[in-house]
């Protein structure tokens, strides 16, 4: 059985691909990960030799692909939907704190120019600060010498009043620059200033205090003495007194919220059943007229007295065997209302010129001829498969009672061929239902719905409408988008699934051939 | 046989609704050729490529050869639309052997194994492969991103990272070739067994061709599905020498830049031969259909 041998190839490599992965993460610096991915290897390899886990042999590998990349970003889609993800919430608390220490005020705005000079032979440096060099006489404060690491850790440095410069010459700019790291963490203190100095820009040291001390939970503004406490609920900082928002916010459980907010808000549920219905019908229409002209092919050229059927066929498979894409950006330049070629040859022809992309119906007209285009020879392909499976006793039982053809095709060839393609057609109908590229890369899901609150198309699926809002949109709505995602999934998913059951009656052609 | 008037022109008026059937499909194919060998990037009033514009600049682009430039001097073009057609060819082959290999394994123990949950287990599959993958970009990215941690040849902005993420498509494959295992009798595999044959010998001469049809169409349906792939590699790869087609090709489209001309060109260099291969793979497809163990 090929299956056998394929599984036999597709054990090996993923058995040594684990213990490769393992030991990497062993020798690296995850030991405990290490540990855990061979104990899997393990596991996997027990299956592979147990002689009573025969099944699992042949779908594991299958379904650890299906389990990592299809329903691990799922679960994470559906928890996102939960939370209010989005441009104004991307980051952790830890992180939103972080951002806050970086705000700086200015204490006193005075300035000092400052050189940093290596010492000899070591890795230590010295600041030095040249306050009047004059015939009178040099004043310089100058810092003891200090490493890096030293200075790194923020502990205030003491400068000391002198006479004389440090010898060796001050680092240039370029070094100053690579050196940031660390200057920028430097604290030194200056005789009698009770505020430390610290780097202001490349070549001054000035007096920059934080904005905002941590008091416990609360940041106070050491300027103007407001105070924000963080908000657990919304995931921001907000002001004590006004609860007004304040900086950017964090990730956190909103609960139902987006998915209320698709059905409670009249801007967002209006555009989202509008692009709802047009979803639907445009699978369903999409299925029905490619399944028809498809099957209507495949019969005619299993028509024996046809001559020239290969030559047919191959011509018709055509447009299935150019990459989807290529299409769709042809179809795109040639239905150009402006410079297209299509409206050229119509303007020539009859005098008009359709506006394929700014008229609602036009443009979902335009998207279903292109997706006939593109989908009939799919149909084609699995019926005359199918076709070709049909016992030839039934149309010589059919002929002797002197059927026609389309007797014979709507009483012999459909019953025979419907159920077995049925699950096809479901994964048909659910490929259009999510037809990204074609609706993506046609019209961009415009013209847009007019008054919507979100970016939202007329001729948007549900699913570029949310790839829309979550990465063409600057308010990044994730949260939201994966909400409608979840919805679409739910809607899909319990379609597919009736539609399933109803199929169910399909193994039976099992017996009949 | 005496054949009928009637007959007969029912054979004329098949051919003839093939022809205009056919006709209609064809007519975009030949207005991207005919664009390709137009000069400029615009439509110029006619369809038909005349002597004033016929010019090969678009094609010399595509070709990685000096372009005559609008100032007169000849420029070599930065992008590479060959290197991007290899790329294709190399993720989506590669995407859709393994996801073959994976698929028929499954689709084996589906089909020819008793196990608990088995029915629920292959109609979960299905349905959870409805989930919009558009969608789940950003977690297709973080695991890639942790994956690449530990790989680096397997993380973003790799080939096998994108291929790796490929891997999970294999719902509907898993249901193809289960039908088809459905189909063929277990008596062969049966009676093999007791004439004595080896697993070995099952497998190349009664297995192997028997199955070979329902092998080529799942590798040409995820080769083709896969070669068209857009969102996902747009955000994977980030280099413009390891992007797809896809993602080249609609780099020639953006509003602010239109390049319809060098669209065209690439459109036919790129769609051509993988057109060739897939026609050259269908015909043993549908002889594989005729002749293979479908019927009994």
């Amino acid at each position: 059985m090929i299956a056998r041998t394929c599984h036999r190839i597709l054990w090996a490599i993923l058995l040594v691909g684990l213990f490769l992965l393992a030991a990497r993460m062993a020798l690296g610096r995850a030991p405990a990960l290490g540990a855990a991915l061979a104990a899997a290897g393990l596991g996997a390899a027990w299956i592979y030799l147990s002689p009573r886990t025969h099944a699992s042999r042949y779908l594991l590998p299958g379904l650890a692909a299906f389990a990592v990349f299809v329903l691990m970003p799922l679960l994470y889609t559906v928890y996102i939907a939960f939370t209010n993800f989005s441009s104004e919430h991307l980051l952790s608390q830890d992180r939103v704190r972080a951002w806050f220490a970086q705000d700086f005020y200015t204490a006193d705005p005075a300035r000092y120019p400052f050189r940093l000079h290596p010492v000899a032979g070591t890795n230590t440096y010295q600041v030095c600060i040249v306050l009047e060099e004059n015939a009178t006489g040099t004043k310089v404060l100058n810092s003891r010498p200090f490493t890096p690491e030293e200075a790194a850790t923020g502990n205030p440095i003491t400068l000391a009043l002198n006479t004389v410069r440090p010898q060796a010459p001050p680092l240039g700019m370029r070094q100053i620059i690579a050196a940031r790291p660390w200057l920028n963490r430097a604290r030194f203190t200056m005789p009698g200033s009770p505020i430390p100095l610290r780097l202001v820009s490349l070549r001054d040291l000035g007096f920059r205090l934080a904005l905002w001390t941590p008091d416990g939970d609360k940041l106070v503004n050491a300027v103007t003495g407001q105070v924000l406490v963080p908000d657990p609920q919304r995931g921001n900082y907000v002001d004590e007194q006004t609860r007004a928002p304040v900086g950017p916010g964090w990730r956190v459980w909103t609960g139902t919220d987006n998915f209320r907010l698709i059905f409670a808000d009249p801007a967002i549920r209006g555009p989202f059943l509008q692009i709802f219905g047009w979803n639907v019908a445009f699978a369903f229409l999409s299925v029905a007229i490619t399944f028809g002209i498809g099957v209507l092919l495949a019969s005619l050229l299993q028509w024996r007295a046809l001559r020239g059927r290969a030559l047919y066929r191959t011509l018709l498979i055509l447009p299935y065997a150019i990459p989807a894409f290529i299409p769709i950006l042809v179809f795109r330049g040639l239905f150009n209302e402006g410079y297209g070629e299509i409206n050229l040859l119509l303007t020539q022809l009859f005098g008009i010129a359709p506006k394929w992309f700014t008229n609602p119906w036009l443009a979902r007209t335009m998207i279903l001829i292109v997706n006939t285009w593109l989908g009939y020879p799919y149909m084609m392909i699995i019926s005359s498969g199918m076709l070709q499976a049909v016992p030839d006793e039934l149309y010589e039982a059919t002929a002797i009672d002197g059927a026609g053809p389309w007797t014979n095709f709507a009483k012999v060839t459909l019953p025979q061929i419907f159920p077995p393609l049925f699950p096809l057609l479901i994964a048909s109908f659910a490929f259009n239902f999510n037809n990204f590229s074609l609706i993506y890369l046609l019209t961009g899901g415009k013209p847009d719905i007019t008054g919507s609150a979100t970016v939202a198309g007329t001729t948007d699926l549900l699913v570029s409408y949310t790839f829309r809002m979550a990465f063409k949109d600057s308010a990044a709505r994730f949260g939201f988008a994966s909400a409608v995602a979840t919805l679409l999934f739910i809607v899909v998913a319990v379609l597919a699934w009736q539609q399933l059951r109803l199929s169910r009656p399909a193994p039976a052609v099992k017996g009949g051939r | 046989m005496v054949e009928g008037r009637a007959y007969r022109g029912r054979l004329v008026l098949a051919h003839a609704a093939l022809i205009g059937f056919i006709a209609l499909v064809m007519v975009p194919l030949f207005m991207v050729v005919s664009i390709s060998f137009r000069q400029g990037n615009f439509a110029t009033g006619s369809i038909l490529p005349s002597r004033e514009t016929f010019s090969l600049e678009h094609w010399r682009m595509v070709l990685g050869l000096p372009v005559l430039q609008a100032d007169g001097t000849w420029e070599t073009p930065s992008v590479s639309v060959l290197r991007w057609f290899w790329n294709s060819v190399k993720i989506s082959a590669t995407s859709a052997f393994l996801i073959l290999l994976l698929s028929s394994t499954c689709a084996y123990a589906f089909a020819r194994m008793r196990f608990r949950g088995r029915d629920r287990l292959l109609g979960g599959l299905l349905i959870l492969q409805m989930f919009p993958m558009v969608l789940a970009i950003i977690a297709i990215y973080s695991i890639l991103e942790a994956i690449g941690r530990w790989a680096p040849a397997l993380g973003l902005d790799t080939h096998p990272g994108l291929i790796l993420a490929y891997l999970g498509g294999i719902a509907t494959h898993i249901w193809m070739i289960k039908g088809y295992f459905d189909s063929l009798p277990v008596s062969l595999e049966e009676s093999a067994k007791i004439d004595g044959a080896t697993p070995w010998q099952t497998f190349r001469l009664i297995m192997l061709p028997t199955s070979l049809p329902i092998f080529a169409i799942v590798f040409i349906l995820a080769f083709i599905g896969l070669i068209g792939e857009y969102p996902l590699a747009s955000v994977v790869l980030q280099q413009t020498d390891r992007w797809t087609l896809a993602v080249g090709a609609n780099s020639f489209l953006y509003e602010q830049n239109y390049l319809w001309g060098d669209f065209a060109a690439t459109a036919v260099l790129s769609g051509l031969p993988i057109t060739i291969l897939f026609l050259a793979c269908q015909r043993l497809l549908i002889s594989g259909l005729t002749a293979g163990g479908v019927k009994e």
